[in-house]
């Protein structure tokens, strides 16, 4: 009994450590089975076992899960995505405190711009005038990238850099909390839905109905515009529109969740809980729920995408996220300047790739997850 | 069928009145009043007063901002509905149904131009990739279109027109017709602003296609590797059928299946606009109208447009539906 714990215990460990530790824990397997020939006195029996365990290896549904995750290069890719993503957004401004979200670079500057001015006077004769104009600007505006700003300066002056790093921990934090929020109402309703079905199912799924129905991009859009009327902090706002963006998008999670318990709920092992005298609670949280789990971490990490897409729109659109709170939003929102589009583009080509690192990174997972997570899946 | 598609739609009727209380009771909350809007400047030079501001207010219908004030507004939006009336929109003083059956038509054009170019190139590169499953081809093309789906629209745009239309000049940036551009009121002036408006419809329905493969290319090539999984293709290949042959004829035919249901559900990208798009290029589709109604607290025209979108919303889960049972005689409807 010993022996089988302390090998799944090791599975898990290596589990842990992903695909390299996958060769590694082949090799452990005879040496915990040695182990384990020290410690039994029934040394017969014991070998009798270790010679077993090595002919075949007790996997785990979730070492198996993993073990497809990794198979496939892009999940492997999407990892290291997000896991970049993460490093730079919340371990970056630690590392690299040399500006921060909201300081403004009051190095005074002085701009000199040289027009010249050629034309011909009465005589015909050329007259060329130049006129130096001097700019003094209190702050740093516009620079362009160098040692100082990695990647220059907005147009109030901000670090560029620092405020992607910024930027990044709003739109993960968003959209995690988010995505947290829409599968709980999820579960919740879809599960009441799905379990108790009738009347409850009826009101339940045309309440759902509804809001799938209403348009997402104009309804969050008029929810925005609707909370600049609270006259709220632009940090307040961030969980206000947390909140604004999870009612408008938990419907797709809570169908989800009716439509796997309707077909779970006919299985022979929820009759068998029947059977039992389970109570209802228990039936729906410890039979039901975890069963829809694969199914919801796959639209949790899928959804994680949509919703820092939707937040990084309405920030471009000045509803979201305020200024001066960093977002990557805002930061692509400078390129409606048509000078900023075409004379800075460090000022908003970053902030759209780490969009795009974000999404595809939560893309590639989710995908992988998907394969990994589907029981149908062969080899 | 003729019961379900009734009972259907009974609930349907159900959905829609949620879906306009909720809408209503949040544009009367919005803070940008119309009113407020239109006569500040006249309001702070004195030539009027709040008071008749308030009458302003009242004339338009949306002077009472409590909760009975809305409720009352409600129902009388309602009961012009009723009577086929959407109201008169504030910004463009004109009646809405005018506003969005004038307006709908190019970004309708949009639309199916981009849907059939999507269509065209998604379903090839989904088989392709799903007949070379984890070969060069099938990671190529995935990475390819998944980052279609990770990039923002408006970003995806500013990239476009910096490239086209500024660094290389070839395209125009925004609108529909050169604006300083005068055409002759004949037939071959009506071409040559064809033509312009074509020049100018390159750019966005590009930026469509391109956001929107990656969604139908996954579909595709996860029907097509489930097709080809089947029974009936093993058979096919047991038969001694060229690959080719077991590919298009058996089952590129049942990968179809669950596409045409796709195709009914497409019904309000088709007719809605695309909202960000069409301000980020100018161009004067329904999608960018609602846009600036929002903006300015257009109230009937947000109304009128977000019902008629909720409405195609409603028809085309129901079309797929339909379809769904159509195309697969297995399916039943109803409970």
């Amino acid at each position: 009994m010993m022996k089988e714990h302390e090998i799944e215990e090791r599975s898990k460990e290596a589990a842990a450590l992903g695909a390299e530790a996958d060769l590694e824990e082949t090799a452990a397997l005879p040496e915990v089975a040695e182990r384990a020939n020290e410690d039994v006195p029934a040394a017969v029996a014991a070998a009798e076992e270790g010679a077993e365990e090595e002919t075949y290896k007790e996997m785990s549904p979730f070492r198996l899960v993993l073990r497809r995750f990794f198979r496939s290069k892009l999940s492997i890719v999407g990892l290291v995505m997000i896991v970049f993503l993460f490093l730079f957004a919340f371990l970056g401004p630690v590392v690299y405190p040399k500006w921060g979200e909201e300081t403004v670079d009051r190095t005074a500057v002085e701009n000199v711009f040289n027009y010249t001015y050629d034309y011909f006077d009465d005589n015909n004769a050329e007259i060329t005038v130049i006129e130096e104009l001097t700019i003094n600007d209190d702050k740093n505006a516009y620079a362009d990238p160098s040692a100082d700003h990695l990647l220059g300066t907005d147009d109030h002056g901000m670090d560029v850099f620092v405020r992607l790093m910024y930027g990044g921990r709003i739109s993960l934090m968003i959209g995690f909390i988010v995505v947290i929020l829409q599968t709980i109402i999820g579960i919740i309703l879809g599960g009441l839905a799905g379990y108790f079905g009738g009347w409850v199912d009826q009101i339940i799924m045309r309440i759902v109905d509804i809001f799938n129905c209403i348009p997402t991009l104009p309804i969050l859009l008029i929810a925005s515009a609707m909370i600049d009327s609270w006259g709220l902090q632009a940090d307040e706002r961030i969980y206000v529109l947390m909140v604004i963006i999870t009612i408008f998008s938990w419907s797709g999670v809570a169908r989800m969740v009716r439509g796997q318990i309707l077909s779970l709920r006919e299985q022979e092992y929820i009759t068998a809980t029947e059977v039992m005298g389970l109570p209802t609670w228990r039936k729906i949280f410890k039979h039901l729920i975890p069963n829809v789990m694969p199914q919801l971490i796959v639209s949790m990490t899928l959804g994680l995408g949509s919703v820092i897409l939707y937040e990084s729109t309405l920030s471009y659109l000045g509803l979201g996220v305020q200024l001066p709170k960093a977002a990557w939003g805002t930061m692509i929102a400078t390129a409606n300047d048509p000078v900023v589009l075409n004379y800075h583009i460090n000022m908003w080509l970053p902030a759209g790739i780490m969009i795009v690192i974000a999404v595809l990174g939560f893309n590639f997972v989710g995908d992988g997850l998907r394969d990994a997570m589907d029981p149908k899946a062969r080899k | 069928m003729v019961k379900y598609i009734i009972k259907r739609l009974l609930i349907s009727i159900v959905i829609l009145l949620g879906v306009s209380i909720i809408i209503y009771t949040m544009v009367r909350l919005m803070p940008n009043d119309y009113v407020d809007n239109k006569f500040s400047s006249q309001l702070s030079q004195g030539t009027i007063d709040m008071e008749d501001i308030q009458h302003f207010k009242e004339l338009y219908g949306i002077g009472d901002n409590s909760f009975l004030g809305i409720l009352s507004g409600y129902f009388q939006w309602l009961g012009n509905l009723l009577k086929g009336d959407l109201g008169i929109s504030f910004k463009y003083q004109k009646p809405v149904g005018e506003v969005i059956s004038q307006n709908m038509w190019i970004s309708f054009a949009i639309a199916i131009v981009a849907t059939i170019l999507q269509f065209l190139i998604a379903i090839p590169l989904g088989i392709s990739s799903a007949t070379h499953q984890y070969s060069v081809r099938d990671y190529a093309v995935t990475v390819f279109t998944m980052i279609g789906i990770s990039l923002p629209t408006y970003f995806f745009a500013a990239i476009v027109i910096k490239i086209f239309a500024v660094d290389l000049g070839i395209l125009p940036p925004s609108g529909l017709i050169y604006p300083t551009k005068s055409y002759a009121e004949n037939f071959v002036g009506q071409m040559e602003r064809f033509g312009d408006i074509l020049v100018h419809l390159i750019m966005p329905i590009f930026v469509s296609v391109i956001l929107s493969i990656g969604a139908l290319m996954r579909y595709t090539r996860t029907n097509t590797l489930e097709v080809l999984g089947a029974d009936y293709i093993r058979t096919a290949r047991a038969k001694g059928l060229s690959e080719h042959k077991v590919i298009y004829k058996h089952a590129f035919r049942n990968t179809l299946i669950p596409l045409a249901t796709l195709l009914a559900g497409i019904l309000p990208s088709l007719f809605g606009g695309m909202m960000i798009t069409e301000e980020v290029f100018a161009i004067d589709g329904i999608g960018r109208l609602a846009y600036q109604a929002l903006r300015e607290g257009d109230v009937p025209f947000v109304m009128g447009y977000n019902m008629f979108l909720a409405i195609l919303t409603v028809i085309g889960t129901l079309l797929s539906d339909i379809m769904y049972a159509v195309v697969d005689p297995r399916v039943k409807l109803g409970k």
